[in-house]
């Protein structure tokens, strides 16, 4: 089989007494949709942190495309190519949209130190900034100020700025929490495509859209791996339905 | 509401006209005001570009001040007592040639911002604004105990130094220099603010975590910042040694870091013309209210706390509105 993109190997974080990530072996594999699900509070936020950098493991490996990155800044693991949504939304939020994302073109492009050339006027940026603002369907506001959109047209925001780093692979941390149904329609359509550009890490708790897109799907609980598998083998698998599942019906 | 551009070309104008009209008038000591508001703005356009664009406060802008201040003290008084400033390993002649001043005041500036920087933005907040202040303080009191500059009672400069073609001694052609290199400083700031630089650093200012996520590092950004904002503050210390035609410790003082950061906070902070705005109304209010009493600071000190409270773009935000980008 071809080398994982994404491979974590033994990763361990605690917060003082509490396990957050217990032993985490996972891999993401080209062109693959890999649905990362658990209960609150089960850790995979903090997962995705130590793999974008945010955090540092206690103990593990996290490697991309075969190289251990885990001793790389977060700046350093995006450069290598890591996009990744925020649970959270975070952008500069006193930047219009297409700021926010020619931001990003110039992060993916590498070169921030240009001095006198407007970066808005500049189709370099502004070109590749408006296709993945056309993707994520925010075409038409693209001058509106990020603290005055609402909070679907912000989670796109996240994803047209992680679509404009052509990355090697993308980490959504819930990417559809709190958007409208028509709103996580077009994005379940949007991510369904982008696998075959680059895998994706998906952290998500709407089942139907997980259902609907994951090849592969790992549970996790109290900050381990109870589980790794196909939709079918994930909806069958006693101690999911026990341990998350159950919950959820 | 007056919008931003047009609001900037008044100020720029009355900069100039004042001035102008000082000379219609005969008036030379308005001249020698407008030249000192000129100058006090430049200072401020480079903090700006550390406190407005990227979020550094930094209270140890004096350093930079004073530094491009000693650079044309002791290059000048070199030149006026003909005493090379160095024989060993090869010799090297004062000037009093204002575009050596500059380029040595830039040099000098820069790299203090550089190694200050280096340290201290690998702090932020509160941090970051105490040590910025306590490298300009060990500077300050450096300057004070070293005998050869004039230590504690500061370097006279007997002749204001040359420009090519001027006679800088003409108030109002001493002027024009001050105002020449604040249109340039506030043009260069205002290509920069839009640049692909300044949208990281803008961003950094704003959301740090963001701006790593998309592959920027924002120590490096800042610390280009840092040291570009020195050196313009730098450059404004050179012309107000030439101003004054003197240098004292106190350009170096916790005050005159200040002073410089009142500039920008009153006529707006990140706004490109704050620090013009700023440091006009400084040098307004420091001339009337300061011939009316000696106590003039108090009822300043309650504007000021009133512009940080209520007007947070200062007075460019009052008359101008909120900051709009692109
Ligand atoms: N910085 C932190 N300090 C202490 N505890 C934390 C921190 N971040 C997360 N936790 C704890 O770690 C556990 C996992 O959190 P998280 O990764 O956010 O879960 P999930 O994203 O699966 O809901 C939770 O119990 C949370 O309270
Ligand atoms: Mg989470």
């Amino acid at each position: 089989m071809a080398e994982p993109v994404l491979s974590i190997r033994g990763l361990r974080k605690s917060f003082g007494a509490l396990t957050a990530t217990d032993d985490v072996t996972l891999e993401l594999r080209r062109g693959e949709i890999h649905a990362l699900i658990g209960p609150n509070g089960a850790g995979k936020s903090t997962l995705i942190k130590q793999i974008v950098g945010e955090l540092r493991q206690d103990a593990g490996e996290i490697r991309l495309r075969g190289e251990e990155i885990s001793a790389l800044p977060a700046e350093a693991r995006a450069r290598k190519g890591l996009a990744r949504s925020f649970q959270v939304s975070s952008l500069a939020s006193e930047y219009t949209v297409l700021q926010n994302v020619v931001l990003a073109v110039t992060g993916a492009q590498g070169r921030a130190f240009g001095f006198l050339r407007p970066a808005l006027s500049d189709p370099s940026l502004t070109g590749p900034a408006r296709r993945a603002l056309a993707r994520v369907g925010l075409g038409a506001r693209e001058g509106v100020r990020a603290a005055d959109l609402s909070h679907g047209e912000r989670r796109s925001l996240e994803v047209a700025m992680a679509l404009a780093l052509e990355p090697a692979a993308f980490l959504l941390d819930e990417p559809m929490a709190g958007m409208g149904p028509e709103g996580s329609a077009r994005l379940t359509e949007l991510l369904s495509g982008l696998r075959s550009e680059a895998p994706i890490l998906l952290v998500e708790h709407d089942m139907d859209a997980v259902f609907a897109l994951a090849d592969r799907i790992t549970v996790l609980v109290y900050g381990a791996v109870i589980a790794t598998g196909s939709v079918a083998e994930i909806r069958a698998h006693p101690e999911v339905r026990r341990a998350y599942l159950g919950e959820e019906e | 509401m007056i919008r931003e551009p047009v609001l900037n070309a008044l100020i720029l104008a009355a900069l100039l006209l004042v001035p102008l009209g000082a000379l219609a008038m005969d008036e030379p000591f308005l001249i020698t005001l407008a030249t000192k508001v000129a100058i006090f703005a430049l200072a401020g356009v480079g903090l700006n570009i550390a406190l407005g664009l990227g979020g550094m406060v930094s209270f140890g802008h004096a350093a930079f001040f004073g530094l491009g201040g000693y650079a044309t003290g002791v290059l000048a008084s070199h030149a006026l007592n003909y005493d090379p400033l160095m024989t060993e390993p090869f010799q090297i002649e004062g000037t009093t040639q204002m575009l050596v001043h500059w380029p040595v005041a830039l040099l000098l500036s820069g790299l203090a911002a550089l190694a200050i920087g280096a340290l201290s933005l690998r702090t932020s907040g509160i941090f970051f604004i105490m040590i910025t202040l306590a490298f300009a303080q060990m500077i300050f009191y450096f300057a004070i105990s070293w005998p050869a500059y004039g230590g504690e009672d500061g370097l006279s400069i007997y002749v204001r130094s040359e420009f090519p073609g001027l006679n800088t001694l003409d108030p109002i052609q001493f002027f024009a220099i001050a105002f020449a290199l604040l249109a340039l400083a506030l043009g260069f700031s205002s290509l920069i603010a839009r640049s692909r630089f300044g949208l990281a650093l803008q961003g950094a200012r704003q959301n740090e975590a963001r701006l790593r996520a998309t592959g920027i590092g924002p120590y490096r950004i800042r610390l280009v910042a840092f040291v570009i904002s020195g050196m313009i503050t730098g450059l404004a210390g050179a012309l107000f040694a030439d101003l004054n035609r003197f240098v004292s410790p106190a350009m170096l003082s916790w005050q005159t870091s200040g002073e410089i950061i009142v500039f920008v906070i009153l006529g707006g902070v990140g706004r490109l013309f704050g620090p013009v705005a700023g440091a006009g109304l400084y040098i307004l209010l420091e001339h009337n209210l300061g011939g009316l009493t000696e106590y003039w600071k108090l009822p300043f000190g309650f504007l000021l706390l009133a512009v940080v409270l209520f007007a947070r773009g200062g007075l460019i935000g009052l008359l101008a509105g909120e900051k709009r980008d692109g």
